[in-house]
């Protein structure tokens, strides 16, 4: 059911701009893995050649010891901002991912119904995204990701544009979500509490690849949130994101 | 401490804008018939009493003199056949120019290929005035009435293919990545994002060359119609029946109204609110 991912000195990057080199990760079935970096560090890059909208530069990148050549229903992606079809109603954007697979009406529009009830908006079917707020539409995306039952969930900054109240919202939601969901999860951002609290592993990624991993002790438990193994956990996360690459 | 709050962003969007009074969209109505009735009163005014102060005014019929000529082309069954004969003309070349032009800007937005291989021909041939085309037309095509057809295509084809590349240039990549990462083709890609998200533009390609439509095939039909609106006022120039001229010119007019504003419902209609 759960996707691996297997990077090996991989080089990423837009046509002749590398933007990170010589990568090494893996990816473990059904974790939720978190990549935070520096902006600009090759982050959403990294989350386009997972999706396949981009090819790598060099290296291997494998999903389930397959190379990836291309975008697959298996490997969904939730985009920062604003990826809903602005002409389709909340429900019939997460009926997108079922069009594609060919499932009939009825079942499409049960299945995007529950789905949407899942992320709190049963009664927001029938609205379109403009009439909807940021942190909906993000809960919209959310359910159309996931609709599609990915076997892979790649998170570029979904909450990156939202208000600090509801993004909090937001995580404690997805973390609720994710566990009805036994797909692996790559998810992005620059927010080391966002990535300690949804994680199981945080990786700190820099031009040169990754400069650590770290475990999430007692991965989405709020209560842990300051203890002193959590503490410890950010402390590593700070330093390696804040130390100098050598020239 | 303050009682009242701000709505939040998200709930003052979904709230309907408060309907406008019943008496000011009466009022305004009022005003857009009282221009039309003063622009008329005042033809009247100019031609009745003869005015000649540069622009002369005393050879141009009246608009009652109009009217009754309007009365009695009205109880004429040619007039119909003139307007019948003009709108099959029209919208034979619209519609194909439709088709056509939404598909090539479509092609030429989405294909490198296609655009290296349509570009150049389109970037030529687009300064010609579609009327320009008349000589040629009449070489190539056997029957008049084709060549018009063809000249009133030649005139919508390129403002609809402009403003379809421009819509589909436009469309944000998100929509086709989203759509791409949940399995989408092409073709998928075609029909649930590029053509849905680049019909407002592609309506307004429609209105334009609606418009350039009917320039074109009046003029055509001027130099090389045997039936037509456009041959039937340039016939009633040449026997120096202004009356039948300025008829003419008004159904020219609230036809091209009548048509434009189909257009505008259909976008409004597909289009819808977004």
């Amino acid at each position: 059911m759960s996707l691996a991912f297997h990077l090996e000195d991989v080089s990423l990057g837009h046509g002749s701009e590398i933007a990170v080199r010589g990568l090494d990760l893996d990816v473990r079935p059904g974790e939720v893995l978190v990549v935070v970096g520096a902006s600009g560090c090759g982050k959403s890059t990294l989350l386009r050649t997972l999706a396949g909208l981009l090819p790598s530069l060099g290296g291997s990148v494998l999903a389930d010891g397959a190379p990836i050549t291309g975008p697959s229903p298996d490997r969904a992606m939730v985009f920062q901002d604003d990826a809903l079809l602005p002409w389709r109603s909340a429900r019939r954007n997460v009926e997108l991912p079922l069009a594609i697979r060919r499932i009939p009406r009825p079942q499409r529009r049960a299945t995007a119904e529950q789905w949407l009830g899942q992320v709190g908006l049963g009664d927001q079917a029938h609205r379109r995204p403009r009439q909807l707020s940021g942190g909906m539409r993000q809960r919209v995306q959310l359910a159309r990701t996931l609709a599609g039952e990915p076997r892979a969930v790649l998170m570029d900054e979904p909450f990156g544009a939202l208000d600090a109240q509801t993004r909090g919202a937001m995580q404690r939601l997805l973390v609720d979500v994710l566990k009805n969901t036994p797909a692996t999860v790559v998810f992005v951002t620059h927010d080391v509490d966002e990535a300690l609290f949804i994680g199981d592993r945080v990786a700190v990624l820099a031009p040169g690849g990754i400069r650590t991993i770290v475990d999430v002790p007692e991965p989405r438990d709020p209560a842990t949130r300051g203890t002193p193994l959590v503490r410890a956990a950010r402390e590593s996360l700070l330093a390696a994101l804040f130390q100098r690459s050598p020239a | 401490m303050t009682t009242a709050v701000a709505a939040p962003p998200g709930r003052t969007r979904t709230t309907p804008s408060p309907k406008r009074p019943p008496g000011r969209q009466a009022r305004r109505w009022l005003i857009r018939i009282a221009s039309l009735v003063t622009a008329l009163l005042l033809w009247e005014w100019l031609t009745v009493t003869d005015v000649t102060a540069w622009i002369r005014f005393d050879r141009l019929p009246t608009p009652v003199e109009v009217a009754g000529q309007l009365w009695t082309l009205l109880g004429d069954p040619l007039y119909y056949l003139d307007i019948a004969q003009s709108l099959v003309r029209i919208l034979t070349g619209f519609a194909l120019a439709a088709v056509f032009g939404i598909a090539a800007g479509i092609a030429v937005a989405r294909s490198w290929l296609l655009s290296d291989i349509l570009q150049p021909l389109f970037e030529v041939v687009r300064p010609i005035p579609a009327i320009a085309l008349v000589p040629v037309a009449i070489l190539l095509f056997p029957r008049n009435e084709q060549g018009i057809v063809f000249i009133t295509f030649t005139a919508a084809f390129f403002p609809i293919l402009v403003s379809t590349r421009h819509a589909v240039r436009a469309l944000p990549a998100v929509w086709e990545d989203a759509v791409r990462t949940m399995g989408g083709g092409r073709w998928r890609v075609l029909i649930s994002v590029v053509l849905p998200g680049a019909l407002p533009g592609v309506f307004s390609g429609l209105s334009v060359g609606m418009g350039v439509s009917w320039i074109c095939v009046i003029s055509a039909e001027m130099i090389s119609g045997d039936f037509g609106v456009g041959y039937r006022t340039w016939h009633a120039y040449t026997i120096v029946d202004y009356p039948a001229v300025l008829v003419g010119m008004i159904t020219i007019g609230v036809l091209g109204w009548l048509t434009a504003g189909l257009v505008e419902l259909l976008g409004r209609r597909i289009v819808g609110e977004r």
